[in-house]
């Protein structure tokens, strides 16, 4: 089936795309110039693809689909792709932020172009891999992998405190994910498969499953991130490129959110039902505390970072809610945010390129000299508020549902997020945009130019599109979602029988012995 | 054994005769030459290693014991005589260049070489504790010579007296605990051994003579805490000794642990296996916080071998095939590592000078960005991260010991890896983040871009293709547990 080969396409062409680049020859001008064309031809062209296969994709079956699976390591490990209705949207996604980073990088990055260009092909490689991974190993290697042209993108492009952000970036996750590891060998000796579709249906022991779930939770909770292993993203954010920003908040924290969907909740559904608590008092405190902390920063990278950790908490209190709305808008929500939050950081950028600045109190009155950039913003202020009408209001507001169903305390939390998320985004904005013009620098700012219109077109689209008709989405990953909800739920019924029945027996043994 | 035959069976030992005859032809050619014809005597103990990995390989997949109990292949021995003579190859071609540079022009060098790789092999392939011993010594000597061979710097001449007083305790070490287990079984082969132990552990005497090979053979593998000696002999040996002796002699005392403790002493596994797990865990935490505050590039790199022998200790600890194939991938993907990373090291020259600093190599990505890059890798690859060969190294042993169930070494081991990236970091961080400093000369020999770009490109491209060692290693391990 020529189908099986499209998702090694996708994920590799970006990898080919960086060879192509690598093996440019010439004066350092024309290297850049050819680099960033050839970058963004090969971004646009998997995105394309991306669109064909989502075109392709049959959202009546819950099953994986697109699978390739060839020899690898030897004994259970092997190279497995596929994807199903949850995974599929992640790898659209990615590839639909790409061109947006390329354009974002066009003018601002001016030093070591090619290995630039090179390092964001090779990480949509990477992140690509992970969302269409279906061997245990394999998943690993790209969730992994991922950190090397990250760590460099922020250490070699990166703002001043560069190397600090780049070093705590790289080895907070990576302690986070070395604990996985541990947890996915455990796996496999128990189960004698690294297939993750066999891991899907495989009963884990109850006694094993907190040990895995608390080492799966060490990895995702840290690259989600939430509350309190967040302060990594900060410093990251603030750091990186404008490109390395979006990356990171549009599709690197999203894995934590897919991991949690993947493995946490299907594979050790005991374990995750036991400490839901504990998910849901952690995102109500990173809603809560990092939507406090979000309003008094002066930077506005900063601001958004913290923002980012805060829609995480909506979407990791929505996934352990353990219901349908809460599941499905987790997802929407962790899409949204996708775009979203990277058009913020792309908005941010803009302004970076002209003034060289991150201070909030360095703008103001933007409105006045750039009408068009005022009214993007606003849109993705809006957008990151909740607004109905809005992406970003779709997923709050069924996680909120969601967790309502289950438990209240923990939804009316996470309302008043809502609340303090107007707070920050509207103070962010009325301090950049709105105002006197009276600073000097500001005066001589121009609106966005073609390629900006361009970088921020697409995001506009899906962020109102969606926001009024979301039901393409949700009509695709619908079924995947019910069943791994009957699963769960499948599970859990089992265990709480067999938890009644281990009573009653010690019971019936107790009347036995008098 | 034969008793019509008087002769022993030749046929097993035919490789290692003819490195042994080849060496002294080498010898032979060098003492009777005018110039001096080192660069010939390089390339042909080249040649040489190749004749005897051809043979080597020729064997097939036969166990054979030979000279009465003393000297044995099997496909276990064959896969690690096989990486130990790529190690050879590889050493002393990267040592052509240095030794003209830096005035050890002496043809002894590479006959040394090969007298030290003729003693691995014997280790490898020893099936008795005087034929161990006698393997240990040939190296042992022969390294001691090369160690010093920078005779008129005083730091060399220091290393080499190190390692010679060390060596000679260890050594000690070693025939004391053959003579105790000698005294207490009646017999010094492994396999004789092994059946009058039985699985009787209550014999003290027996431990103790357990306790001191396992040391003398953890000197050798410079496990903690027997490890003193590494940072000072690596910083003083010259470059290329240290790139030999980081790699290849650690695979031959690795196989050598590992037959006297299947072989020898498989009766008493939970006594051993304490060991070495402590010695396992204190050479990962070692490893990795003291390699965080060295500024000279060997001695950093001292203290990462150190780190290393402990993670591949990790699957011996596994006791299992799993973990036995797990050490086996983890050398083989180590010794090739630990070339480039030296291939490196002796690229770093400025004004007809070595230069060993760390910070000598700040912003190396501005001026040479390939070698940067290689560079890069390997640090990446040392440090485990996925998709590099170090990863999946890590990832066999580590695997084995999560079978075993032993979950707090697997944690603990896990979690050094993450301090040991810090210092791997640093050195990226110095290339890639620093602003540039004095470049360095540019006319490097194309023997060391070749190692260099073999090492790099087998570390960044063995996901690609990882069968073929896999299974060798798998074959191997089943071969000893047979």
């Amino acid at each position: 089936m020529a189908d099986g080969y499209i998702l090694s396409l996708i994920t590799f062409l970006p990898a080919v795309g960086a060879l192509l680049v690598l093996i440019l020859r010439g004066e350092e001008a024309a290297v850049a110039r050819n680099a960033r064309w050839i970058a963004l031809w090969t971004t646009a062209i998997t995105f394309a693809l991306s669109i064909y296969m989502i075109w392709q994709f049959d959202p009546l079956t819950a099953s994986f689909q697109f699978v390739q699976k060839s020899d690898w390591l030897g004994g259970a490990i092997n190279y497995h792709m596929g994807v199903d209705g949850i995974s599929v949207m992640f790898v659209v996604l990615t590839a639909f932020l790409m061109p947006a980073c390329i354009l974002a990088s066009w003018e601002s990055i001016t030093k070591r172009v090619r290995e630039y260009m090179m390092a964001f092909l090779i990480l949509e490689t990477l992140m690509i891999g992970v969302f269409c991974s279906l061997d245990l190993l394999q998943f690993y290697v790209f969730f992994e992998a991922g950190l090397i042209p990250m760590f460099l993108i922020i250490g070699v492009w990166g703002g001043t405190r560069r190397i600090y952000a780049s070093f705590k970036f790289f080895l907070y996750t990576l302690l986070g994910s070395v604990l996985m590891l541990i947890a996915i060998m455990a796996m496999y000796w128990q189960s004698g498969t690294m297939d993750i579709p066999t891991l899907l249906n495989h009963p884990f022991p109850t006694a094993m499953q907190p040990w895995l779930w608390i080492a799966f939770f060490a990895s995702f909770a840290v690259k989600m991130p939430m509350w309190p292993v967040h302060t990594w993203l900060p410093d990251a954010h603030v750091e990186a490129p404008t490109a390395g920003s979006v990356i990171l908040a549009g599709v690197l924290l999203k894995m934590g959110g897919y991991g949690f969907l993947r493995f946490s909740l299907p594979m050790f559904p005991i374990a995750s039902a036991d400490f839901a608590p504990l998910i849901f008092a952690l995102s109500v405190i990173a809603i809560v505390y990092t939507s406090l902390v979000a309003l008094v920063q002066e930077d506005m990278k900063k601001l958004i970072a913290y923002s980012s950790v805060a829609h995480m908490g909506f979407v990791t209190m929505g996934i352990f809610a353990g219901n349908t709305q809460g599941v499905e808008g987790g997802i929407f929500q962790m899409l949204s945010h996708g775009w979203v939050s990277a058009a913020l950081f792309l908005c941010v950028g803009i302004i970076y390129d002209r003034l060289h600045t991150r201070d909030i109190a360095a703008y103001g009155g933007l409105v006045n000299r750039m009408p068009l950039y005022a009214a993007a913003f606003m849109i993705f202020t809006m957008a990151n508020i909740g607004l109905p009408g809005t992406s970003g209001f779709v997923g709050e507001f069924l996680t909120i549902m969601g967790t309502f169903k289950v438990n209240t305390w923990v939804a009316f939390g996470a309302t008043s997020g809502v609340i303090l998320s107007a707070g920050y985004a509207l103070y962010l904005y009325r301090r950049i945009v709105f105002g006197a013009l009276e600073k000097e620098t500001v005066k001589n700012m121009l609106d966005l130019n073609r390629r900006e219109i361009f970088t921020l077109g697409p995001l506009v689209v899906a962020t109102i599109l969606f926001g009024i008709y979301p039901a393409p989405i949700f009509h695709i990953m619908a079924v995947s979602v019910e069943h791994l909800i009957a699963n769960y739920t499948t599970a859990l019924e089992a265990h709480q029988a067999s938890g009644l029945g281990q009573t009653a027996l010690d019971a019936a043994r107790l009347i036995a012995a008098k | 054994m034969e008793h019509a035959n008087l002769l022993p069976a030749f046929g097993p030992a035919i490789p290692e005769m003819v490195l042994a005859v080849g060496a002294m032809l080498l010898l032979m050619y060098g003492v009777f030459h005018k110039e001096s014809p080192t660069t010939q005597i390089t390339w042909g103990a080249v040649i040489l290693f190749v004749i005897t990995a051809i043979l080597i390989a020729g064997q097939g997949d036969v166990s054979i014991t030979t000279f009465s109990g003393q000297f044995s292949i099997d496909p276990f021995t064959r896969f690690l005589k096989l990486l130990i003579l790529l190690g050879a190859v590889a050493a002393v071609i990267m040592s052509l260049t240095y030794i003209r540079r830096e005035g050890m022009d002496r043809f002894e060098f590479p006959v040394l070489i090969v007298m030290a790789t003729l003693g691995m092999l014997m280790m490898v392939s020893a099936a008795s504790f005087i034929a161990l011993y006698m393997g240990v010594e040939l190296q042992a000597l022969a390294i001691y010579v090369i160690v010093a061979f920078q005779r008129d710097v005083g730091r060399s001449s220091e290393a080499g007296l190190k390692y010679f007083v060390l060596g000679a305790l260890s050594s000690g070490l070693l025939l004391y605990g053959c003579s105790l287990v000698y005294g207490f079984t009646g017999s010094l082969e492994f396999t004789t051994v092994a059946t009058a132990i039985g699985s009787d552990s209550t014999n003290i005497g027996l431990i103790f003579g357990l306790v001191f090979v396992l040391s003398a053979l953890a000197f050798k593998i410079s496990a903690v805490p027997f490890h003193m000696w590494t940072p000072d002999v690596y910083e003083g040996a010259p470059t290329p000794v240290t790139a030999f002796l980081i790699g290849i002699p650690k695979v031959a005392a690795f196989a050598i642990i590992l037959r006297v403790l299947f072989e020898a002493f498989p009766g008493i596994s939970v006594q051993w296996t304490q060991i070495i797990v402590f010695v396992s865990i204190a050479s990962m935490l070692l490893g990795s916080f003291a390699a965080i505050g060295q500024s000279n590039i060997k001695r950093m790199m001292a203290y990462s071998t150190i780190g290393h022998m402990g993670f591949a200790l990790v699957g011996l600890a596994a006791g299992s095939a799993e973990g036995i194939q797990g050490v086996l991938v983890y050398l083989t993907v180590y010794v090739i590592m630990n070339a480039g990373v030296f291939c490196c090291i002796l690229m770093m020259r400025r004004n007809g000078e070595q230069v060993e600093q760390i910070n000598d190599l700040a912003g190396l990505s501005h001026h040479q960005p390939v070698m940067a890059f290689f560079f890069a890798m390997l640090m990446f690859s040392l440090a485990g991260i996925p998709p590099l060969a170090g990863f999946f190294a890590k990832f066999y042993v580590f695997a084995a010991a999560v079978q075993a169930g032993l979950f707090p070494l697997a944690v603990i081991g896990i979690v050094t890896s993450v301090v040991g990236a810090f210092y791997y970091l640093r050195i990226i961080k110095i290339m890639y983040f620093d602003a540039p400093t004095a470049i360095f000369e540019d006319n490097m020999p194309g023997e060391l871009t070749v190692v260099l770009g073999a090492s790099g490109l087998f570390t960044m491209f063995f996901f690609v293709f990882p069968g073929p060692l896999i299974a060798g290693a798998q074959y191997a391990a089943s071969a000893l547990l047979h």
